[in-house]
């Protein structure tokens, strides 16, 4: 379990494009984001795996993860 | 074959995002959707698959008809047109055969498709002319405030059922098979990575494929039957409420009822449209 080993991840959420539907976060298997409001936002960035579920289901062209 | 998407999309984890940008026409973004409509997660998937296909833009015609899911044409760079309620097929078989090498796409809905457009829709199945239909399937009719559709389930609340609809669906693949599609398919936005290699395959067959694909309109037919939100809809519709085949092959019927099958249901080989009108010149030109 060594942490170094963990690859880090950095998400980009659109704010002008994200419609706040919520799927990313209610089906993100580690429950990485949240909404603010009426936007997703991340709630904790080194939960994220980059699994990139999120960007696929995003129907708004909204949300991407990248590797650092 | 389907190793060959397999290939490319499935280790989306090492690499960069999905880059969409280059088959989007952006200032049109962002689109009319609704938050949560799964119409956008449906369009995502097909650009996928596009593009590990190596399809260039100008090579690709995409048709639709009228409705929330025929809006698709209007965001995406391709050769687009946006036509008539029902009538994208008769559309896409005039595009398809002034100019046979295009890459024809229809983009319908479950009302678009199969109310109004059921004529179009058969015929052009028993053509098998090469064009890929994806019937955005959301049981209900988005653009004009959710009158149901001929896909609807039983007892489904709409504004044409408010008490519960006392008719039998059309199931989409079931029509599209008989009516003599040599592609037949189901995916669903929630299975939005299964989807973009099901779309694959539909796109890369010769001849007339359908996929009924399974997407939320949460503003309409969430609402009426009582979805708490889209992601609560996606859930038991999409996902507790399907199987996929090679899952269902392995279960007892008694375990598989009520569930809706996904992915490549019917392939057939048939003789193209246009390569049949070739042959029918070939014959009578050159005798
Ligand atoms: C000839 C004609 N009749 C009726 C309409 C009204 N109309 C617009 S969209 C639509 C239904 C679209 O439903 P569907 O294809 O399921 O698409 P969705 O909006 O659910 O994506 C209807 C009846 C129309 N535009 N033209
Ligand atoms: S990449 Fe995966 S783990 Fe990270 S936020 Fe998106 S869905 Fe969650
Ligand atoms: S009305 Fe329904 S189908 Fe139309 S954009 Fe809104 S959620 Fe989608």
């Amino acid at each position: 379990m060594g942490e170094a080993a963990k690859k880090q991840w950095r998400i980009e959420i659109d704010a002008r494009r994200c419609k706040g539907c919520n799927i990313c976060a209610s089906f993100c298997p580690t429950d990485t984001l949240e909404l603010k409001g009426i936007t997703m936002d991340v709630k904790d960035i080194d939960s994220c795996i980059g699994c990139q579920l999120c960007d696929i289901r995003c129907p708004d062209f909204a949300i991407q993860v990248f590797p650092l | 074959m389907t190793t060959e998407a397999t290939a490319r999309t499935v280790p989306y984890k090492e690499k960069k995002p999905f880059d969409y940008d280059p088959y989007l026409r952006q200032g049109k973004l962002p689109h009319i959707w609704c938050a949560g409509c799964g119409h956008g997660i449906v369009l995502k998937s097909l650009l996928r698959a596009i593009d590990a296909l190596g399809w260039k833009n100008d090579d690709i015609s995409m048709v639709s008809g009228i409705g929330c899911s025929s809006r698709t044409p209007g965001y995406v760079d391709f050769n687009t047109m946006h036509t008539l309620h029902g009538r994208a097929f008769a559309f896409a078989t005039g595009v398809k055969f002034a100019n046979p090498k295009l890459n024809v796409i229809v983009t319908t809905g479950d009302g678009d498709a199969l109310a109004i457009g059921g004529n179009h829709f058969i015929h052009a199945a028993r053509r098998n002319m090469d064009m890929t239909i994806l019937v955005y399937n959301n049981y209900i009719y988005g653009m004009t405030s959710g009158q149901g559709s001929p896909t609807m389930p039983e007892g489904a609340v709409s504004t044409t059922s408010r008490f519960g609809s006392i008719e039998p669906p059309f199931d989409t693949c079931e029509l599209a098979k008989t009516a003599g599609a040599t592609f037949v398919a189901r995916g669903t936005a929630f299975h939005a990575q299964e989807l973009e290699k099901t779309l694959y395959e539909a796109l890369k067959h010769k001849g007339t494929s359908v996929v009924d694909i399974l997407d939320s309109c949460p503003t309409y037919y969430g609402r009426f039957n009582k979805h708490k939100n889209v992601s609560e809809m996606m859930k038991s519709i999409e996902k507790d409420g399907t199987i996929s085949v090679a899952q269902a092959a392995k279960l007892p019927p008694e375990k598989t009822e009520g569930k809706i099958v996904r992915g490549i249901l019917h392939r057939a080989e048939r003789l193209e449209y246009c390569d049949g009108y070739q042959n029918l010149l070939d014959r009578v030109q050159n005798k």
